[in-house]
């Protein structure tokens, strides 16, 4: 019975996932996928040889009730910070599933060997990892930590000797030459580097490459649920934890993919430190404008083409641009947005905020779709968005963001970019677009810039 | 209880792992970039599937203090993904909305 059950779990994720390919269908998947979770747990209490209920409720209360109010309250700009911190929890979950289970095998005095506790061993490694590296995710995702790569000398070394560490204390472990006690306090050695590692390895990686790392810690808080699977030798653990831990894995690809860079030259470079100390320092004159300036070459647009980024996420600005477009549209244009792939903080984070200001998902497009016909576009309006945007990508091969697939905003006949100043993104690479002669900046904070411009387009 | 892997149980369960990894990627590689943050918090809910190794833990014959502790807290951890993911990504689902229904209308 018990086995059959956790197949249909699994049966059920897989849907659920499969369903979550399509807008239409999205919605089901995810109940389709939380019925399979349902099944999963309460086929789980007939193997329950006692219920303690006083453990078991105050666990799913606190539970439940933490996870209820935080999916509610959650600000939609700030639900990078929270997917990166329920990552952090699973991992966490995994770690203590391992360790109870270790406990639990040596207050008894229970012999255990090499294959389960190499599992245990994996099962504490990955989830200590998974749940201080999303902490750190969380502290510079919310601002509470500098979003900047947190560099020093030998970094690479300090964690090489980490990794190397847990690797031999955890090899000491698993082969089983030491019993009890001693095994005990490997096992609490490795918890420890584990926990030191997820930080270690996570300061030095800048904010722009966050997309990265939370798609990482994605994959990884779903291997350390396998590796629990592994230990209790459990297959619903052992199937879901890997199709999580595929799932993030595929979205590590894409974001790398879109930033064109290596996994490891995002998980070591440090990318991003030295902020407008890179690319070639461009020269020239930029065209500012006002926000009446702006309406007029906007009143006069047929097509336009809206590049959010980070900075609309900032500035909480979306219901003000959807409300500027829709203006826009009521004035006779085409209007799309482009959404580059690891526009914002996390992926897809951009056609979220966009779902919440009631913008229909067919009007989302992705840069191949925009990019050729750009001449075609009157005027690209960007919003918050720099790195993304950036032609150094096509024409400067000394630029660090050489060969990166771009938003081609430069070839509009007018691009305007709304930017609080100057500055580089957070790549920290000057940006040539401010001085090309169809650009126009408008300075200022986003969200009051769309609002004086939606406010210029009321009669 | 920990019941001892041998050498057949661990292929065996490896090569679930090895196929349920396949089908992850073949699945998730059809899900479209907008529909990537949905994606990752359901599938973070789905991670909370070690929920199932918590409550088991926890039901063990003869659990002492600390292995009540550590399970309890687990469960706790895992519920908040469970709980959450599930019901952020339904919130955050529900504001996807096509042209053809209301016009993006709330």
């Amino acid at each position: 019975m018990r086995g059959l059950g956790y197949i249909a779990a699994s049966i059920l994720f897989v849907f659920g996932l499969k369903m979550l390919s399509s807008p239409v269908t999205a919605r089901r998947g995810n109940l389709v996928s939380a019925l399979g979770m349902l099944i999963a747990v309460g086929v789980s209490f007939t193997a329950m040889a006692q219920i303690r209920w006083v453990w078991l409720l105050a666990g799913v209360g606190v539970g439940a009730a933490v996870g209820a109010l935080a999916a509610r309250l959650v600000q939609m700009t700030a639900m990078p910070e929270m997917v990166g911190l329920f990552n952090g929890f699973g991992g966490l979950a995994s770690m203590l599933v391992g360790w109870a289970e270790f406990h639990g095998a040596w207050a008894q005095g229970t012999e255990i060997h090499l294959f389960t506790r190499t599992a245990i061993l994996l099962t504490v490694l990955i989830g200590g990892v998974t749940f201080t590296g999303s902490l750190v995710a969380y502290g510079k995702l919310s601002g509470r930590v500098r979003g900047k790569p947190i560099l020093y000398k030998g970094q690479n070394l300090v964690n090489a000797v980490l990794v190397l560490a847990a690797i031999a204390l955890g090899a000491l472990f698993s082969i089983g030459v030491v019993d009890g006690n001693l095994a005990y306090v490997l096992l609490l050695g490795v918890v420890a580097l584990s926990l030191t590692l997820g930080v270690t390895s996570t300061i030095p990686i800048g904010g722009a490459d966050m997309p990265v790392v939370i798609s990482l810690l994605n994959s990884y808080s779903g291997l350390a649920a396998c590796a629990a699977g592994f230990t209790i030798n459990n297959n619903v653990l052992i199937v879901s934890g890997a199709l999580v831990g595929a799932s993030g894995l595929v979205l590590t690809k894409i974001m790398c993919k879109a930033m064109n860079r290596s996994l490891a030259n995002v998980l070591f470079s440090g990318f991003g430190a030295a902020a407008g100390s890179r690319g070639a320092g461009y020269q020239g004159q930029a065209h500012p404008i006002s926000s009446a300036d702006a309406y007029l070459i906007l009143e006069a647009a047929n097509s336009v083409v809206i590049v959010p980024g980070y900075g609309m996420a900032a500035a909480q600005a979306q219901h003000a641009v959807g409300e500027l477009v829709e203006l826009l549209e009521k004035n006779g244009a085409d209007v799309k947005y482009c959404i580059h792939p690891v526009a914002g903080r996390m992926p897809g984070h951009m056609n979220v905020l966009l779902a919440e200001a009631n913008v229909p998902y067919e009007q989302l497009v992705e840069p191949q779709d925009v990019n050729p016909t750009m001449e075609t576009v009157d005027v690209a309006v960007v919003i918050g968005a720099n790195d993304v945007v950036n032609p150094a990508a096509k024409e400067d091969r000394n630029s660090p963001l050489w060969g990166m697939p771009i938003i081609e905003v430069d070839r509009a006949r007018t691009c305007i970019v709304l930017k609080r100043s100057l500055n580089p993104g957070f790549a920290g690479v000057d940006n040539p677009l401010f001085f090309k002669s169809n650009t126009r900046m408008l300075f200022g904070d986003a969200k009051a810039t769309i609002t004086s411009l939606v406010a210029e387009f009321k009669p | 209880m920990i019941v001892e892997l041998n050498a057949t149980t661990l292929s065996l369960l490896f090569f679930v792992f090895v196929l349920a990894m396949f089908l992850g990627v073949e699945l998730i590689r059809k899900v479209p970039s907008q529909l990537h943050t949905p994606l990752m918090s359901g599938s973070n809910a789905i991670s909370g599937i070690t929920i199932v190794g918590a409550l088991l833990a926890m039901g063990h014959d003869q659990s002492g203090i600390a292995v009540l502790v550590l399970s309890a807290l687990a469960v706790a951890f895992a519920t908040i993904n469970v709980v959450g993911g599930y019901l952020v990504t339904d919130r955050m689902l529900g504001m996807f909305k096509s042209k053809d229904k209301d016009g993006g209308k709330p």
